[in-house]
């Protein structure tokens, strides 16, 4: 065991040739390994593909969406395209993509160990999720579902003639493989920090995983069980939501919600966690208010179990238990508020380097404040039942997971790139990209606000022409937003050959994943790491190179 | 040198407490006899107590399986934490989600 400096964390060490990548070959290699960077890239691979078809949903919707008939895609076919669109994006990209690729290559990394807890768990979790994912695609060559991503009843259990029990039953499996992720997560935290990482010294990235794994572990078995009861009420015939059975299809709501607004944060926590990571690097200065951040992270992973009930305002659920919920609802903000505050603080007088995961993140920071912004309004009792089922809402929550989520895991994929691959990736294709997200993103659902506002509702195929101009616009933004994706696929590939090496540290970041060689070796660190300085010591690794220059 | 990585080895070494196994049977016997109440109850009408009865029941089987055959009563105190924890998000689930099916009947205006 050595003791490592930040100074020679900075400066120390050639890289080795042995890394993940090459340590072993063949495909068994890869489909059995308990590597935890190899099941990062295996998930990476995996996300990717879901988010290109969840995007194509998208896509055609927006397309049908040019003209205000309904001449492209029937009504049914509409139905099951946002459906899908949703499932995918939901259950299959968003709420594994910041955790199980960047969660999983780097939180060993970042706190010192040589993998998870469980590798062997970690594996499965993958496999799981492939399973629940080959389900969800044999669903979609096969009629596809019709009844949104929430599965409402009554709809989805008596009415409904598609797939709704192939859909539910993926969800109930990839909720497992969410489940041990998070497990395996909290165990790696608690068990296998480096000596030296205390609490405190932990990058906010780590602090945000740990408060994801939470609401992973609480909420995500309520969804499974919720997902069960709907199958056996659709195929038994046994009365859980069904008034003509005894149920109630409230019920059906409140158990799904108290799962799927938590499920939020399990999206929009870990991007937070990268906005952390990725401001201190670019500005050179510790994070404004660590614990504050840091406390922030399991503040929100509580509160957001609060709240579930704001999606039932205008369900028909009691005025005294809406009033409360609205309350909780504004209450959650704050934390949130304080991570957005304590960002800007840390921005303050720094000197910004504004490569592309800070273009990333600071578009992340302002999308997401409109996103929150905009929860707000939802939150409010009155506003709401005026907004209830509109483009408002779809706005809304765009901002939020598209905005908050993908533009922070953009970054994130960029930031630690060079880690991951060691390559750099081309700058200046990739500062165009985030141009193209950006103003894509915003074309596509600012108008979305208005539309909503002024009352176009959500999922209709058809809509009233006085709607055009503005979804010709968002139709127009999606495109943009379309070619801004797909650009990184290619240069990031291309990168992995052609990219320049980029050493171990090309970022001059601090932090024990920048200490080791780029692409790690198959055990992360060839010495276990001692820690001895504070999260984000950027003024103390610069006063050292002053030092070492001026010696 | 040798003595003190020794030590540390053995300070660290994880405490396994080892049940005798009459507490398995007679934990055994107990949800046995649970169920069997179980039924039982369900054989009588007890009006509005129906329903809370056959939980109380099932709730002190679930306590016991969760004390003896998980191991918890011999664990450390993280995974207590763990444990009541996960009751408390329970309890959040009922009690927010009864907040409304209690007060749907309320009226605003009368």
């Amino acid at each position: 065991m050595t003791t490592a400096t930040l100074h020679d964390v900075r400066l120390s060490g050639a890289a080795s040739d042995r890394n993940y990548f090459n340590d072993e070959y063949g495909a068994l290699s890869w489909f059995l390994t308990k590597d935890h960077k190899r099941i990062a890239i295996l998930y990476l691979i995996s996300v990717s593909v879901l988010f290109v078809i969840g995007g194509f949903f998208a896509m055609m919707m927006r397309i049908e969406l040019l003209t205000p008939e309904g001449d492209l895609l029937t009504s049914d076919t509409y139905n099951k395209f946002f459906t899908m669109h949703g499932v995918v994006m939901i259950f299959f990209f968003l709420i594994p993509v910041i955790p199980a690729v960047l969660g999983n290559f780097l939180l060993p990394l970042q706190i010192g160990a040589k993998d998870l807890a469980f590798p062997k768990i970690n594996l499965l979790s993958w496999y799981l999720y492939m399973l629940a994912a080959g389900i969800g695609l044999i669903v979609i060559v096969t009629g596809g579902v019709d009844t949104g991503w929430t599965f409402y009843t009554p709809f989805s259990t008596q009415y409904s003639n598609t797939h709704v029990f192939g859909t539910t039953f993926a969800g109930f499996i990839a909720g497992f493989s969410s489940i041990l992720t998070g497990l395996n997560f909290i165990v790696t935290i608690h068990r296998m920090r480096a000596p030296g990482l205390t609490w405190y010294r932990l990058p906010l990235f780590v602090w945000a995983l740990y408060a994801t794994s939470i609401v992973m572990l609480l909420a995500t078995p309520v969804l499974a069980i919720t997902l069960v009861m709907l199958m056996i009420e659709r195929t038994v015939g046994v009365g859980f939501f069904d008034p003509a059975l005894g149920g109630d299809p409230v019920l059906y709501q409140h158990m799904f919600w108290f799962y799927s607004h938590p499920a939020v944060y399990i999206m929009i926590l870990p991007a937070m966690g990268v906005a952390s990571d990725v401001v201190a690097a670019f500005t050179r200065k510790k994070i404004f208010g660590y614990r504050f951040v840091a406390f922030s992270s399991l503040a929100i992973a509580f509160l957001g179990f609060l709240v579930w009930a704001h999606h039932l305002f205008v369900a028909g659920i009691s005025v005294y238990s809406a009033m409360i919920f609205a309350f909780l609802t504004f209450f959650v903000a704050v934390p949130s508020a304080i991570k957005v505050f304590n960002w800007t603080a840390t921005l303050y007088k720094a000197s910004v380097s504004w490569q592309t995961p800070m273009l990333y993140i600071m578009g992340f920071i302002g999308l997401f404040t409109i996103g929150g912004v905009t929860g707000l309004f939802l939150a409010s009792l009155g506003l709401d039942i005026h907004v209830t089922d509109t483009y408002f809402v779809v706005a809304h929550f765009h901002y939020v997971m598209v905005g908050g989520t993908v533009m922070a895991y953009l970054a994130g994929i960029h930031y630690w790139w060079p880690k991951i691959t060691g390559r750099m990736y081309p700058e200046w294709w990739a500062r165009l990209a985030a141009l193209l997200v950006f103003v894509g993103f915003n074309l596509t659902f600012f108008p979305q606000f208005i539309l909503g506002y002024v009352g176009m509702p959500r999922r209709y195929h058809a809509y009233a022409p006085e709607f055009q101009v503005l979804n010709v616009l968002s139709t127009a933004g999606a495109s943009v937003l379309a070619v801004g994706y797909m650009l990184p696929i290619f240069y990031l590939i291309w990168s992995i050959w052609n990219g320049r090496p980029a050493g171990k540290n090309p970022w001059g970041a601090v932090g024990l994943e920048w200490t080791t060689s780029s692409p790690p070796p198959k055990e992360n660190f060839h010495e276990t790491p001692v820690v001895t300085w504070e999260a984000y010591d950027y003024p103390g690794m610069m006063k050292a190179m002053g030092e070492t220059q001026h010696v | 040198m040798a003595d003190t990585t020794e030590h540390h080895q053995l300070e660290h070494a994880p405490h396994v407490h080892v049940t005798p196994l009459w507490i398995y049977i007679a934990v055994f016997l107990a949800l046995a006899v649970g169920t069997i109440v179980t039924y039982l109850a369900s054989l009588v009408d007890l009006g509005m107590w129906n329903t809370p009865v056959a939980l109380i029941i099932a709730t002190i089987k679930a306590v016991l399986v969760i004390l003896f055959f998980m191991h918890v009563i011999h664990s450390t105190r993280l995974t207590w934490v763990t444990v009541v924890g996960s009751f408390l998000w329970l309890g959040i689930l009922f009690v927010l989600t009864f907040a409304d099916y209690l007060t749907r009947g309320w009226s605003l205006f009368k």
